[in-house]
């Protein structure tokens, strides 16, 4: 697998990350290193083994249905840039 | 019994078929949110049901409720579909103002729930059997407003995190009518099972609706996704439309564009998304900050436990046991608390008469659904509000089938009971509707009214058949409508 400038360019986009045009042919010789570093992976055999999901021994956390979190709008909103009438406030998406 | 009337868009070159295939988002009723603690609550102030793991601030970890895996669970098992006892979050990325987290936890390669089928009502005792791919769990998104500044978009993430059970079927659709059926249908199985509240309005439920269209016999055509529409009307107008539309482009030489479109109510057509014309690249993976989800047999054996009667079966019951007609049957299980307040008033007419449900089944099916259903409708109230309790409708009924009203007396009766909230006996008391059955005082006076009219009872024995309906009702005039008509009758016929 090897990435190119558009293809870097498009997932700044989709990350909506801004990255300088001469940034790109750098960022993708340094993207390429890492995806052939994992792409060692492949060397091995893995066929009998059962995907890991964690490094410790454990199972997902239930949690009980009970309504223990929620009216703190001011502390939600504190970092808003902007905010009004208790609403996040961006600029217009229109459909 | 499978559908017999084949749906087609007329076009110049012969006719079209359709393929319809749904996505509905239905909303989990819980308490809480799916990975957060707070409130699922529809209609609080903006940001108020809010944590910071569903504002997306840094750090803040999910934790499974896991409420909401017992009512995807349930919903899997009343769709008779396979249950995956392990499954797996990954996160769908996308950018956009009402998430957040820049990434939806959607279960995307490893569902919770897989293949099932539902068997769609189509009226006049046809039925079509819709597959139902699979269902699972994830995030809702926040709520943007629009309308509210000339250049702000004002957004509100009550509904970012709460839970949603997103049930895909497969393209098995042929018509608007059976599109509707489905989600109509689908809607009753998760209001009986209490797994959704059906209500469309508030956006508890809404669908994805995925139409094409071909040639009878050719392989599927590209398809479009009309977003979010939210009624069953709407479902129904979306197909037609936009069916038409690529019947259209495809009859004048053009291709369809695989794109995401969108209902407008308003003017009753589709029309792309322009927001959207940039390819979606979702990136799925594995959400590395939750676990596999997990469950033993228990879990899905109490599930299954809590399941109430679903409506198949009720149908089945209510016309086998019972002998209602199939479409009796139909209208009272489409709603459960119908089909409650009917099997309520049928145990209360059993208590009162000692007799046999069987017996008494039909007569209360045609009350609820003449008499009942038809005040409810009238004043738009829900049968939950009804004034008249199973136990009031088993006292009027009872009245009639003792012989002290008449079913005709019976709806004045029950008029008044509706407005006023009295009980049935207490109202014919009141107005002394007794059904008048002595043969004496009506033998008395058939003999006034044969006395008083010469001319008619000389043309009625003259051949004139048709005068008995006059004699009967003189009667009725004569006695207020309280003389028991079979009575009148037998009398009539003996003294003309």
């Amino acid at each position: 697998m090897s990435v190119d400038k558009d293809t870097v360019r498009r997932i700044a986009h989709l990350a909506r990350v801004q990255v300088a045009e001469e940034k790109l042919d750098a960022l993708a010789g340094e993207m390429n290193n890492i995806l052939d570093w994992v792409e060692q992976l492949n060397e091995l055999d893995v066929t009998d083994v059962e995907p890991m999901t964690s490094a410790v021994e454990t199972t997902l956390h239930w949690r009980e249905d009970k309504v223990t979190d929620g009216n703190k709008a001011e502390d939600v909103l504190a970092n808003a840039p902007d905010a009004e009438y208790g609403f996040f406030s961006v600029p217009k998406v229109i459909e | 019994m499978n559908t017999d009337k084949t749906y087609t868009v007329k076009g110049v070159t012969g006719d079209w078929e359709i393929v319809v295939g749904l996505e509905v988002h239905a909303q989990v009723i819980s308490n809480a949110k799916l990975f957060s603690g707070a409130s699922a609550a529809f209609g609080a102030e903006p940001n108020a049901n809010v944590s910071l793991v569903d504002a997306a601030m840094p750090g803040m970890l999910p934790v499974i409720n896991g409420e909401c895996v017992r009512q995807a669970v349930r919903t899997g098992l009343a769709l008779g579909a396979q249950i995956n006892k392990w499954s797996r979050f990954d996160r769908k990325n996308y950018f956009y103002a009402d998430l957040p987290q820049g990434y939806q936890i959607s279960q995307f390669q490893f569902p919770i729930v897989g293949e099932g089928e539902v068997v769609v009502d189509l009226g006049e005792g046809r039925t079509k059997t819709v597959g139902i791919e699979r269902l699972h769990l994830e995030q809702d998104a926040g709520k943007s407003l629009h309308d509210q500044h000339p250049d702000a978009t004002y957004v509100d993430l009550n509904r970012s995190g709460v839970a949603l059970m997103e049930i895909v079927s497969k393209p098995d659709m042929r018509s608007p009518e059976e599109a509707g059926a489905y989600v109509r249908k689908l809607r009753t199985i998760l209001r009986y099972i209490g797994s959704c509240d059906g209500n469309m309005e508030e956006g508890s439920m809404r669908a994805d609706v995925n139409v094409s269209v071909r040639k009878s016999g050719d392989p599927l055509g590209t398809r479009c996704e009309i977003k979010n529409v939210n009624s069953m009307r709407f479902v129904m107008q979306a197909i037609e439309y936009e069916a038409r539309r690529q019947v259209d482009i495809i009859e004048d030489g053009g291709m369809i564009k695989q794109e995401t479109r969108l209902f407008d109510p308003n003017k009753g057509e589709t029309r792309s998304m322009r927001s959207k014309e940039e390819a979606h690249d979702y990136r799925y993976f594995p959400d590395p900050d939750l676990l596999p989800l997990e469950f033993d047999d228990a879990f899905m054996t109490d599930a299954k436990a809590s399941l109430p009667e679903l409506p198949d079966a009720k149908k089945i019951r209510f016309t086998e046991s019972l002998g209602l007609s199939g479409y009796n049957a139909s209208v009272l299980v489409a709603e459960k608390e119908n089909a409650d307040y009917f099997e309520a008033l049928l145990a209360e007419i059993v208590k009162a008469t000692g007799k046999g449900e069987r017996e008494v089944a039909k007569q209360a099916a045609n009350w609820v659904i003449s008499d009942l259903f038809g005040h409810l409708n009238k004043s738009g109230a829900a049968i939950s509000d009804s004034p008249v309790s199973p136990a009031g409708g088993a006292e009027l009924l009872k009245l009639i089938t003792d012989g002290v009203i008449s079913g005709r007396i019976a709806k004045d009766v029950f008029e008044i009971m509706y407005e006023t909230g009295k009980s049935a006996a207490a109202i014919v008391e009141e107005k002394g509707l007794q059904q008048v059955s002595d043969t004496g005082e009506i033998e008395a006076l058939i003999d006034q009214i044969i006395a008083g009219n010469p001319g008619q009872v000389a043309a009625y024995r003259g051949g004139k058949d048709k005068l008995f309906g006059f004699f009967v009702g003189q009667v009725m005039k004569a006695t207020g409508g309280k003389a028991n008509p079979q009575v009148v009758n037998k009398l009539l016929r003996k003294k003309l």
